[in-house]
């Protein structure tokens, strides 16, 4: 690289600065426009993934709206707000979707928890999960039917003290091979049940937000 | 020092192949390479990388002063990896969504600063593009291979989601070669990754040995007068 015939300001210490800081100017500039090129498309291919995830744990007929619209965010009992989307059917919230997270074997389980307006579960889905597979990643409804087995489940029809797999006494199965798997999804569960309840009327409210503008996950 | 098209081509892909020669570059290689389409998909997203750090480095080789050239290399590769994963994350987003995680990581691949300082920076672009293209195509290769047979013993499938990949009509190539197959997990795990590679490695030197012995076997019937064959 360093050729015989170097010039000598190659060797000053001003050029040898300006050449990184040009760099960096490049880069940045470059990263800028890259940005540009492939934000509007991205934010869409987001929303797309949150639609169709959506559309796992709320089925079509129960709702006439979008459900990306109207969402709210109401706090959690640590203070983060949790992203409710919510289905409305002829103005009146007929099923919600929000967000929960179990700690797992191996890192965080995110699921999309799909309630009724009487908080039965409608549906439970993996959203991303870094579980052992072949074990931990039978709570995937594309690699076994448990998951499906909450369908239904309530407060009011499963007192807390089921809320467990089987081997904490509860009536939730668990699988062989992985306990702390199905045990962080069970109690993940069971507490954005318990979150639905406390906010119930808050969340079933239609008033205020009706005409909400159009909310994004930040 | 500019080496000639066909031995650039001959090195990428096979004699300094990055896994299979330099044992460069492991742990994407082992990370990714569940199955053939995750391999693919990382074998050719660093081949783009490859083929722009390669083009930007050699047309600027003569701005780059050594002393400071490492950070240069390093912003130059850390903002074409940036642009591929932006790129990959608007245009191709469900593969993203499985190598999303990997593909930052090829920053740190060490794969591609030293291609960058090895070749890169003492040739012109031309050259240069073309190493990285055939280095990334043997990258792809390597981990094609590795994928294919993880993928096979340990799910019974081959190319599983590549539509995901190559689009609607590349679903031909999603076979499923041993039917109602119960998986042999430690393939899919990371040992199963180690065990592979270790095999693929071993497999490589005894072909090259075997073409080595063919080579100099073979020899003797050139001397002897066919050498418009050779």
């Amino acid at each position: 690289m360093a050729t015989e015939t170097e010039p000598a300001y190659r060797k000053r210490l001003g050029y040898q600065a300006g050449l990184l800081g040009g760099f960096a100017l490049l880069c940045t500039a470059l990263l800028l426009v890259g940005n540009i090129a492939t934000h509007a498309v991205i934010d869409r291919r987001l929303e797309e993934d949150l639609q169709s995830s959506l559309a796992r744990v709320i089925p079509a007929q129960l709702h006439d709206n979008n459900l990306l619209e109207g969402s709210l965010a109401v706090a959690d009992r640590q203070g983060t707000p949790v992203r409710v989307y919510r289905g409305t059917r002829n103005g009146q919230v007929s099923a919600l979707a929000f967000r929960i997270t179990g700690q797992g074997y191996s890192g965080e389980i995110d699921l999309i928890l799909g309630l009724d307006s009487d908080g039965r579960i409608l549906g439970v889905r993996v959203l991303s999960h870094s579980e052992t597979p072949g074990l931990g990643d039978r709570i995937e409804d594309t690699k076994s039917d448990w998951i499906l087995g909450f369908n239904g489940l309530s407060l009011e029809n499963t007192p807390a003290e089921q809320w467990h797999v089987k081997k904490d006494g509860g009536r939730i199965d668990q699988f062989s091979g992985a306990t702390i798997t199905p045990r962080a999804v069970v109690k993940a569960i069971h507490e954005g049940l318990e979150f639905f309840q406390r906010h119930r009327g808050e969340l079933l409210a239609m008033s205020q937000t009706g005409e909400n503008p159009r909310a994004k996950e930040p | 020092m500019t080496a000639s098209y066909r031995n650039i081509t001959r090195n990428g892909l096979w004699d300094n192949n990055v896994v299979l020669s330099q044992n460069l570059a492991l742990c994407p290689t082992l990370a990714v390479t569940s199955t053939a389409t995750n391999g693919l998909g990382m074998g050719l997203a660093t081949t783009a990388v490859l083929v722009f750090t390669g083009l930007f480095i050699s047309a600027l080789r003569r701005v780059i002063v050594p002393e400071v050239r490492i950070p240069v290399f390093v912003l130059i590769i850390a903002t074409v990896v940036t642009v591929v994963d932006m790129g990959m994350n608007a245009w191709l987003h469900d593969l993203h969504k499985v190598l999303g995680l990997f593909i930052p990581l090829i920053v740190t691949n060490c794969a591609i600063l030293g291609r960058a300082e090895a070749f890169a920076s003492r040739n012109t672009p031309l050259p240069a593009a073309i190493d990285g293209l055939m280095m990334g195509l043997g990258f792809t290769l390597a981990l094609v291979i590795l994928g294919a047979v993880r993928e096979i013993l340990g799910s019974g499938t081959l190319f599983a989601n590549a539509s995901l990949l190559l689009g609607r009509l590349f679903d031909f190539m999603e076979l499923t070669l041993i039917p109602d197959y119960r998986g042999f997990l430690l393939v899919v795990l990371p040992p199963g990754g180690f065990l592979a590679l270790g095999f693929l490695l071993a497999g490589k030197r005894i072909l090259d040995r075997k073409l080595q012995e063919r080579s100099r076997s073979t020899q003797p019937v050139i001397v002897s007068g066919s050498t418009a064959r050779a």
